[in-house]
């Protein structure tokens, strides 16, 4: 077996089995770890495949970003994870079936894919001298630019969606404003008094 | 690519800039004035929404022209269905803002969000490849799942919002899986390349299509993949409902169009009886359904699942008798839906919003004009020959038998009849029931919007259907003429 | 494909000391750390009485609007990786286009942020 062989086989292992006990384990927070592990042996298997540039991009943004969203989440709902578990047996044999439907799927989808003779086209044709990342910028701002630009109105949705649902002001916090404080001159500030001795302010 | 061929694409995407700098600017303005600019921005949007259409309508192509490299397609399908789309988004913003404003919440990203989403849906409605598909159907339904979850204080919302967005992901990943098929097998995510390769009928592609339309099926809420809808519809503010109701279903329905006719055309044998399946089921489970419910917003929601029966049965009769049938059920089904959602939203008291059915009782003795209006409206939902649902129906079973679907022909006429039961209720119950309370004085906005789809329901069978009727075959043809 | 593997090797030799640590702090404390277990006295103690719940608290739905805040910002720099690295090297025309495509991009999302900012959403309270 070739060193690439070795890895893919490793890696693939490491995925399912981790992705196995995602959804096995009684505690959350033992679930998101693996579902870590799952991630980075994701990237690892694009790294095989050539795709470096989404390798990095799984380990910035799932491990880095999504897995902590994950963790917030977990810590944030009051969910009784036992009493949740007990669901998990009941609806379990409907699950097995619908995943044994979906395991011999891809087995006839693999099967297919054996049997033909090839793709008839090149998925992307690869530019020699070029690394993944070039080759994606390439072709990610000029050829695919409506994608790109409705990414951005994706990410803008997501940005506003998350402000209006989750935003909260809380009645009577005092907030420090910088510029005012900055901006307070002496005048405003200091207030000179003068007070004869035995009378007071009155 | 040709760079100049990308600058000469941005003339066809005239409604979609006009929605994007909308949203932009209206995201600064809202930024800028916060509520205060809530009701400026209300009208805006309905303003550029209707826009949107009246410049999707100023452009339309002879022969379809692929932009931007193929991502896109504009050809007079999609011009049709925009049209649809922006109008009935324009109509259900302008009821939706209204309410809200009425009901003092004044969050202007209402109006942001309703745009932001009606630009995927008019993305959807002319998408060319698999990811332009995508990015269209998750920049609506990302809108829409914030809009499920918009009244956050209200347990109901959440709730509607929190199911909406799992279950919307799950299709979302089954669409995905479907797409990644394709692509593997094909190796091209342009439509037109799929369908030079998917005449072959590979396993791996009919694998893909399949997964393809159950995650279509789902936004489109047609059974099996309808078990959100009830609850959406129910658990969301009712503005938000009316919107799901409409401009989503044309978007949905133009993407389920496009898909089949366009790319799998080849794949008729495979899909057409999925297709009659869904509509089959669709049709029992929103007659049958909708029987039973005691929530005006449930029955409604049910009711929208049955209309999606009649569509794909139109669809699984083929590329052109298919296209223009849904494209006429559409046109005469989205204003008889707008007008009912309209009337729901007129019924106010004490400064709430009423939904259940027994609050509509003696509602035509109350305000015998909203009672007139909803009884038009609901006949033509229920397809009363002279109204305008009548003929969208026509067309659906017409289609349907011309390709020999006779069995789910039948079907579909015993769904009329059994609909004909819950229709009816709704104006038995507003017609003979003793009044319960004083219904409030309607506002503008409600009232122009229920008068204005009865008038297109009615006014259609004078004047108007013929030529929409022969627009829509002649777009069908232009678009999927082989 | 071995060579193109062998770029890697520096990141594996890096996950094997990184294993072969995190395994040792393990083994050698096990090994020769004094040691003598009771149930007593990992139990939790919480001034003489038994633990009321648990300790795990729940966090404030605002450390969720950081981070979601934060991812989104985080896919505009995954972005901006590819978009480096195309404004040289490829022709001209296509590189002024990607310039300003990019900047296209990074606008809509500065409209985002100002409207964080302006909303509240970037306070701590």
């Amino acid at each position: 077996m070739t060193l690439a062989g070795v890895a893919f086989y490793l890696l693939s292992a490491v995925a399912v089995l981790s992705a196995l006990m995602v959804v096995s384990l009684r505690n959350p927070v033992h679930s998101v770890l693996f579902l870590i592990l799952t991630f980075f042996s994701a990237a690892g298997l694009f790294v095989l495949l050539g795709a470096e540039f989404l390798a990095m991009l799984i380990v910035v943004v799932y491990v880095g970003a999504v897995a902590v969203l994950f963790l917030f989440v977990v810590m944030m709902l009051d969910v009784d994870f036992v009493e949740l578990k007990q669901g998990f047996t009941r609806y379990l044999p409907l699950g097995l079936v619908v995943a044994v439907a979906l395991l011999a799927q891809l087995v006839v989808v693999g099967g297919a894919w054996i049997e033909r003779a090839g793709p008839d086209r090149a998925p992307l044709a690869s530019v020699p001298g070029l690394t993944n990342t070039e080759t994606l910028g390439r072709v990610l701002y000029t050829d695919y630019v409506l994608l790109f630009q409705l990414a951005g109105m994706v990410l803008l949705i997501a940005m506003i969606g998350a402000v209006v649902l989750t935003l909260r002001h809380r009645p009577g916090v005092r907030r420090q404003d910088v510029a005012v404080q900055v901006g307070r001159s002496r005048a405003k500030a200091v207030k000179l008094h003068d007070i004869r001795p035995g009378q007071g302010l009155g | 690519m040709d760079i100049a061929n990308l600058t000469a694409s941005l003339p066809w995407l005239r409604p979609e800039l006009l929605l994007t700098s909308y949203a932009l600017i209206g995201v600064l303005i809202g930024a800028a004035y916060r509520e205060k600019a809530a009701g400026v921005l209300a009208t805006l949007g309905v303003l550029a929404l209707a826009g949107a259409g009246v410049l999707a309508l100023l452009a339309i192509p002879g022969k379809p022209q692929e932009v931007f490299g193929g991502a896109l397609v504009i050809d007079s399908f999609g011009v049709f269905a925009k049209a649809l789309i922006a109008f009935s988004a324009a109509a259900t913003l302008w009821l939706g803002a209204d309410t809200m404003l009425r009901a003092h919440d004044r969050r202007f990203e209402f109006s942001l969000i309703v745009v932001m989403s009606t630009l995927g849906m008019l993305i959807m409605a002319s998408a060319n490849d698999l990811i332009t598909l995508y990015m269209g159907l998750e920049l609506q339904s990302l809108g829409a799942y914030v809009l499920a979850a918009f009244a956050r204080d209200d347990a109901r919302s959440s709730e509607a919002g929190l199911k909406y967005f799992v279950l919307g992901a799950l299709a979302s990943g089954l669409l995905l899986y479907g797409a990644s098929l394709i692509y593997g097998f094909t190796g091209s995510i342009q439509f037109g390349d799929i369908a030079a390769d998917a005449r072959h009928g590979d396993v791996g592609v009919v694998f893909g299509l399949v997964f393809l339309l159950c995650g279509i099926g789902f936004k489109l809420s047609a059974a099996p993949f309808h078990m959100w809808t009830p609850d959406v519809y129910e658990g969301a503010p009712t503005p938000v409902t009316a919107l799901f109701a409409a401009a989503p279903k044309a978007a949905a329905v133009a993407l389920m169009a496009r898909v089949l006719f366009d790319p799998f055309a080849g794949l008729q044998a495979e899909w057409s009886q999925v297709i009659a399946a869904m509509a089959a089921l669709s049709l029992v489970i929103g007659s049958v359904a909708a029987l039973v419910q005691t929530n005006i917003k449930r029955l409604m929601a049910y009711s929208s699942i049955a209309n999606i029966g009649y569509v794909l049965m139109a669809l699984a009769a083929g590329p052109q008798a298919g296209a223009a049938a849904a494209l006429v059920y559409l046109a005469t089904y989205l204003p008889a839906t707008i007008g009912v959602f309209a009337i729901i939203l007129a019924m106010r008291r004490g400064g709430h919003l009423l939904d259940q059915l027994e609050d509509f009782a003696g509602l035509a003795v109350r305000r015998p004009w909203l009672g007139a209006l909803l009884t038009v409206l609901v006949f033509s939902l229920t397809g009363i020959p002279p109204l305008a649902g009548f003929f969208g129906k026509y067309y659906a079973f017409q289609a349907a038998l011309s390709a020999g679907l006779w069995p789910l022909v039948v079907l579909a006429a015993i769904a009329t009849v059994v609909s004909a039961g819950y229709y009816l209720r709704i104006l038995a119950i507003v017609w003979f029931q003793p009044p319960v309370g004083e219904i409030e004085r309607p506002s503008g906005a409600v009232a122009i919007t229920a008068g204005l789809s009865t008038f297109l329901v009615l006014g259609v069978l004078s004047i108007g259907l013929g030529p929409v009727a022969r627009w829509a075959v002649e777009a069908a043809r232009a678009s999927f003429g082989s | 494909m071995t060579d193109y593997l062998a770029n890697y090797l520096p990141i594996l030799i890096f996950f094997g000391i990184a294993a072969a640590m995190g395994v040792g702090f393990i083994l050698i404390p096990w090994l020769i750390a004094p040691k003598s277990p009771d149930s007593e006295k990992v139990s939790a103690y919480e001034c003489g009485f038994n633990a009321f719940d648990d300790a795990r608290m729940k966090f404030d739905v605002r450390f969720y609007l950081v981070s979601i805040l934060f991812i989104i910002f985080d896919l505009e720099i995954a972005f901006l990786f590819p978009w480096a690295l195309t404004l040289t090297g490829a022709g001209h025309e296509q590189a002024v286009f990607a310039l300003w495509s990019g900047l296209a991009f990074l606008g809509v999302l500065t409209i985002g942020l100002i409207y964080e900012w302006r909303k509240g959403a970037l306070d701590w309270e």
